[in-house]
């Protein structure tokens, strides 16, 4: 199953990258692959934002508006103003 | 099973003496009433309350280079986790979640890098085995930096399978993952393990939907069964039938899949209840928005949706289901307020 696409927010810097692999390591939904030893997006349409590849890079060549996917806790902090959380 | 600092049975082995805080062994099968409880806190029952002593702790019989894992202190992801861990020897360093279990607790912080480093430090870990490595599970790392684990701890982290099923052929293959251990499907079994919470948490909306069903009837705007069972059903629609069937409904969108099934459902009782007109436009009006709302809500429970998408739904479809839902509250009054007055 896939989920709305166009509105995905993640970024890699080719540049800053160098490699190591560990955004392929912790992706539970396979956007990274590693090759010629830098990381590529091979499926950026998959990424649910779960911020797991920013959190573990260790050159900060990742950018992602991570944060909680639940409707509800988005739709009150829309009308709170406050910050969405799962309670 | 929830563990308390005094329970558990001592160890005698000469081994045993020198190891800090001298660390209780998880049984690795389940009792009757873990099996229970695993069962009614899928329910709700005791939810918050479903905690383990956050502690390191043995299966099996560990030795300093015996591998840790680390898991939270959720007690269903704990008994998940020893049950698995059947003819294994290993430490399990269980982090304070405050009872959540891995992915939540890493999307709030709360499985994270600080937590890590404060249970390994308490733990004495470094005292306990010879190597320097944590197993933690792949669906911690949105609150894990392995990189600042290691400067923290001096441990390398190393992400284990994304489900606990796969942690032995994990350990068998030298701790590494393939690509399906490393992949969430969220199939028909993990959709039915989280729609039980749904349901009950949806508890106000299905007791709203009787209500106004009730109210109905005591209008006489149509007998108890065809003015309850649409609403009741179209709650059930949202929270269980839609989630479970979720990618049988077509579109991306979740407010789209839940309309699609409250259309379906709004025809089906057109067809199984008799209605003229008003009763007819009340249905298709008042209850897919109700399907709508659960199943954009069902977003929460999945592991597969972004926030981005779930925001440019409520940007695209709020004023949609408000008005589309505002019209239904209206047929609603005009049929009671015919049945009323007839």
């Amino acid at each position: 199953m896939r989920y709305l696409e166009s509105v995905v927010t993640l970024k890699l810097d080719a540049e800053k990258c160098i490699g190591c692999g560990r955004c392929a390591e912790v992706c539970p939904h396979r956007v990274f692959a590693v090759t010629d030893r830098k990381a590529v997006m091979v499926d950026r349409g998959a990424c649910m934002e779960c911020g797991a590849c920013q959190k573990n890079c260790p050159v900060e060549a990742i950018a992602v508006n991570a944060g909680v996917g639940c409707a509800y806790a988005l739709i009150r902090s829309r009308i709170s103003g406050k910050e969405a959380c799962c309670g | 099973m929830v563990l308390s600092p005094q329970q558990g049975s001592p160890i005698f082995s000469p081994a045993a003496i020198t190891i800090p805080g001298d660390p209780q062994r998880l049984p690795t099968t389940l009792s009757c009433g873990d099996r229970i409880g695993n069962i009614l806190v899928r329910f709700g029952w005791r939810r918050r309350q479903y905690r383990t002593e956050p502690a390191l702790y043995r299966i099996g019989s560990p030795t300093p280079e015996s591998p840790v894992i680390v898991t939270a202190n959720y007690t269903l992801t704990v008994d998940m986790v020893r049950a698995a861990c059947a003819g294994l020897d290993l430490w399990v360093l269980v982090l304070d979640t405050r009872g959540i279990n891995v992915w939540c607790a890493a999307g709030k912080g709360t499985f994270g890098t600080g937590e890590i480093a404060r249970m390994v430090k308490e733990a004495r870990l470094d005292k306990i085995v010879k190597h320097r490595r944590l197993i933690v599970p792949q669906l911690g790392a949105p609150g894990v930096s392995a990189h600042h684990v290691k400067q923290l701890t001096g441990f390398d982290v190393v992400y284990g399978p994304v489900r606990i099923a796969d942690l032995k052929g994990f350990l068998a293959a030298d701790m590494r993952a393939n690509d399906d251990m490393r992949r969430v499907r969220f199939g028909i079994g993990d959709r039915v393990a989280v729609v039980p919470i749904e349901l009950v948490l949806s508890w106000r909306i299905l007791l709203a939907a009787f209500a106004a069903g009730v109210w109905l009837w005591a209008l006489h705007a149509a007998p108890f069964w065809a003015a309850v069972v649409p609403l009741i059903g179209a709650v059930l629609m949202g929270a269980v039938v839609v989630p479970l069937a979720l990618p049988l409904f077509p579109f991306r969108s979740f407010v789209l899949k839940g309309l699609a099934g409250g259309v379906l459902w709004a025809l089906l009782m057109i067809a199984l209840f008799p209605a003229d007109l008003i009763t007819a436009a009340r249905h298709l009006t008042l209850l897919p928005p109700v399907v709508a709302f659960l199943v954009f809500n069902f977003t929460g429970s999945t592991a597969f949706t972004s926030p981005s998408g779930v925001k440019e739904e409520i940007r695209r479809y709020t004023w949609l289901l408000i008005i589309w839902f505002a019209v239904g509250v209206i047929l609603y009054i005009v049929d009671m307020a015919r049945g009323w007055l007839s």
